[in-house]
């Protein structure tokens, strides 16, 4: 991209995103991609709601029930709620950190290409009739029953999309441990920064058992290995520890970054700085922590036996204390504060006593004798929802409308914002507060029906209801998205009028070196000491007007995930098809083909000139 | 291009230079002699339990091969990859976590989940 306005054609256009490894639009990618995801599982959870409506209903089958849950849980885990984060955590986490990119961008380009090809693997199972139907966490005993290719695509998907996640998250760590600005020290460092490291962290150590369990689960259905057959001296257990030594952490990759949108919101429209930010950094990591010590509670009724159960349950309770840490802190940040209630701040305030209620819960659940009463039934499934949606997803919706202009140049129309959000917090707590109550009457989770005459037809009726008014909140989201690209109204470095950390003192969207000279960072919320100062531009540069330094574009990850994704369909069809064979092996070549062309391909990038630079600087604003 | 600076030493660097690299020598071939003094110790403990020798039990064998494995690591990060030296502490954080990690997953399954 020149630094010259220049009309292009849309081949240009296309090649130029096929390509690209600047940070903020790969940040942009995830976001499209993560929101395509998010509108898929959201269709798969209104049909599951529609399945429930009514006792004895069979709009769907049961077997297809089955691949609808299996498919809603993996599909707004893996490639919703994670990829919108990470699309946040690119396009922000450089900007505040005073970076002009990330530290890997071809890296990260291939982060998302593998995410994307992944995805689209997983999701291609519907068009062959032969969807993974043995639940998000795919338990090997059921895994290994299920017929057909349905557990094979999710096997050989997430491998593809988790190493994509976990390039992403190696990337971050080396970002912001070695391009930090000079004077920012870890303490200054803003929240969402300092969350986005510790996630980055916890995805670096969760996802290689992830990686293992699912190629142990490849090798038992595709090559005929025998980890999880008891009969053939296998255990079915070993895949539930392997699963949730992963999956505990990545509930809290989910939870931590949305923590830092929210402590970003709560001090930006408080117009306070953050109430004990040390406390907050430590409580951040202490979750990262203990977030790994406490898998077992997913497996309290497996029979492990009352010490496991204990010691678990107590180190669970545990998390408890950082996380009620954080909420009196946020309490603390807005109490005596200037406030606005923007929607961002809105999604924020509803946050806190959506995600205590399901921490509550989630503490209710870490008691061992009270899961052996709650578990598999609705108040679970109630209690996942209220902390991954009134946590992770409120977290996205409040991070779109907070990052929007930042990231797009353009500000989201408030009222529409305010309306998805009175819709979708409504209808939230509509479709998961009554079905605490569906758990503790007896209905179990993932059946596709129930009889008549069990008292539980109201309550998943009004659930129903629920989540048709969360489908409104959504599409008038998407609307607003649509009647604010067309209006394409630009606005200012700082549309909210209280940024306080890097990326508000530059333009939105930042122009494709982020800035002009690296920042000097004097404090924590460096632009707001700045102004107070009497700095209006909101930064001191750290060093003079020089020539930059950037990655050139490349299309070598596009081609290598392309090559994985044909090596997954080849090791599916190995067996079965002549061509199967053929086809792992092509892709495979194809794959150590593009590797190849990356390291004996030299590329050193390119320099934007100090001319360049100085003709930005002085139409300030004009970026178009 | 950015411009390119020539650094002079003075001759006190000079020598504390030379002076470092002629002890972190010392260390590396000091370091090299033990790991192989104790990679023949290994071996030959093995050979001797095979060969029936009185006194090398497994259960003397195998504790003592799992602590010299351990010191081998230990010497082959600290000495040959430099984690001795300055500028190493993340690395060295991340490195922890990690073998904490693991030492607590392995220690859980022994002694609680497996008993």
């Amino acid at each position: 991209m020149s630094s010259v306005a220049q009309k292009r054609g849309f081949g240009a256009t296309l090649w130029d995103w096929l390509t690209t490894v600047d940070h903020k639009k790969i940040g942009i990618l995830y976001l499209l991609g993560g929101g395509f995801f998010f509108i898929v599982g959201g269709i798969e959870a209104m049909i599951i709601r529609l399945q429930l409506l009514t006792p004895n209903n069979d709009l769907v089958s049961a077997g297809i029930f089955n691949q609808i849950i299996t498919m809603h849980g993996t599909t707004m885990i893996f490639l919703a709620a994670m990829p919108i984060l990470i699309g946040f955590m690119n396009a922000i986490m450089p900007l505040q950190i005073g970076a002009r990119d990330v530290a890997f961008p071809f890296l990260n380009s291939l982060g998302f290409w593998m995410f994307f090809f992944g995805g689209v693997f997983l999701n291609i199972s519907w068009f062959f009739g032969q969807v993974p139907d043995a639940g998000w966490t795919s338990y090997a005993s059921l895994a290994m029953a299920s017929e057909g290719h349905g557990v094979d695509f999710y096997a050989i998907g997430l491998q593809i999309a988790g190493g994509g996640t976990l390039l992403g998250g190696i990337n971050f760590l080396v970002t912001i441990i070695n391009m930090r600005a000079p004077g920012m020290t870890y303490m200054r460092m803003p929240l969402f920064t300092w969350t986005t490291f510790v996630a980055s962290a916890m995805i670096l150590f969760a996802f290689p058992p992830l990686t293992v369990g699912l190629f142990l689960l490849t090798f038992e259905r595709m090559f005929g290995a025998n980890f999880f057959d008891p009969t053939m001296g296998g255990n079915t257990i070993i895949w539930e520890h392997i699963f949730w030594i992963f999956g505990h952490p990545e509930v809290y990759i989910l939870i931590l970054p949305a923590f830092g949108i929210f402590s970003e919101i709560f001090t930006i429209f408080s117009r306070k700085r953050l109430f004990g930010y040390s406390a907050m950094v430590f409580a951040t990591v202490l979750i990262g922590f203990l977030g790994f010590m406490v898998w077992a509670h997913h497996m309290f009724t497996v029979g492990l036996g009352p010490t496991a159960n204990a010691i678990f349950s107590v180190a669970t309770m545990a998390i408890a204390i950082p996380t009620g840490v954080k909420i009196f802190n946020w309490l603390l940040t807005i109490w005596g504060g200037s406030i606005k209630v923007t929607t961002p701040m809105l999604w924020a305030l509803a946050f806190i006593p959506t995600f205590v209620m399901g921490g509550v819960t989630g503490v209710m659940l870490g008691t061992a004798p009270l899961d052996y009463q709650l578990h598999d039934t609705y108040f679970v499934v109630a209690h996942f929802h209220y902390v991954i949606v009134g946590g992770t997803v409120f977290g996205i919706l409040a991070g779109t409308h907070l990052y929007w202009p930042k990231m797009f140049g353009t500000m989201l129309n408030e009222t529409l914002g305010k309306v998805t959000f009175w819709f979708f917090f409504f209808g939230f707590h509509l479709t998961f507060l009554i079905q605490h109550w569906l758990g503790f009457w007896g209905m179990p989770r993932r059946v596709f029906t129930y009889m008549d005459g069990q008292g539980w037809n109201s309550a998943n009726v009004i659930s129903s209801v629920g989540a048709l008014l969360m489908a409104i909140g959504i599409t008038v989201m998407v609307y607003n998205i649509i009647v604010t690209s067309i209006k394409n109204v630009r606005v200012a470095n700082d549309p909210w009028g209280d940024g306080r950390t890097l990326e508000w003192a530059i333009e939105s969207p930042p122009l494709f070196y982020n800035f002009a000279q690296t920042p000097l960072v004097r404090g924590l919320d460096t632009v707001y000491i700045e102004k107070m100062e009497g700095n209006l531009s909101g930064i001191t540069p750290a060093e003079p007007v020089q020539d930059i330094h950037m990655p050139n574009g490349s299309f070598i990850p596009f081609m290598l995930s392309l090559g994985l994704f044909i090596a997954g369909f080849g090791a599916m069809f190995r067996t079965e098809e002549p061509w199967g064979m053929a086809v792992l092996v092509i892709g495979l070549v194809w794959t150590f083909a593009a590797m190849a062309m990356r390291s004996l391909k030299d590329d050193l990038g390119y320099y934007v000139k100090k001319e360049d630079i100085l003709k930005d600087m002085k139409r300030k604003g004009g970026q178009k | 291009m950015s411009d390119v600076h020539v650094y002079k030493k003075s001759p006190a660097e000079f020598n504390l230079g030379q002076r470092r690299a002629r002890k972190s020598m010392r260390g590396q071939i000091m370091m090299f002699s033990l790991m192989i003094f104790l990679t023949i110790m290994s071996f030959s403990m093995v050979m001797a339990y095979q060969a029936d020798v009185i006194g090398f039990s497994k259960y003397l064998i195998i504790p003592t091969l799992m602590l010299f494995a351990a010191v081998q690591v230990g010497l082959q990060l600290y000495y040959f990859m430099h984690m001795n030296e300055k500028g190493h502490g993340i690395p060295q954080m991340f490195m922890y976590t990690g073998v904490i990690f693991a030492f607590v997953v392995v220690l859980t399954f022994l002694t609680i989940v497996w008993w």
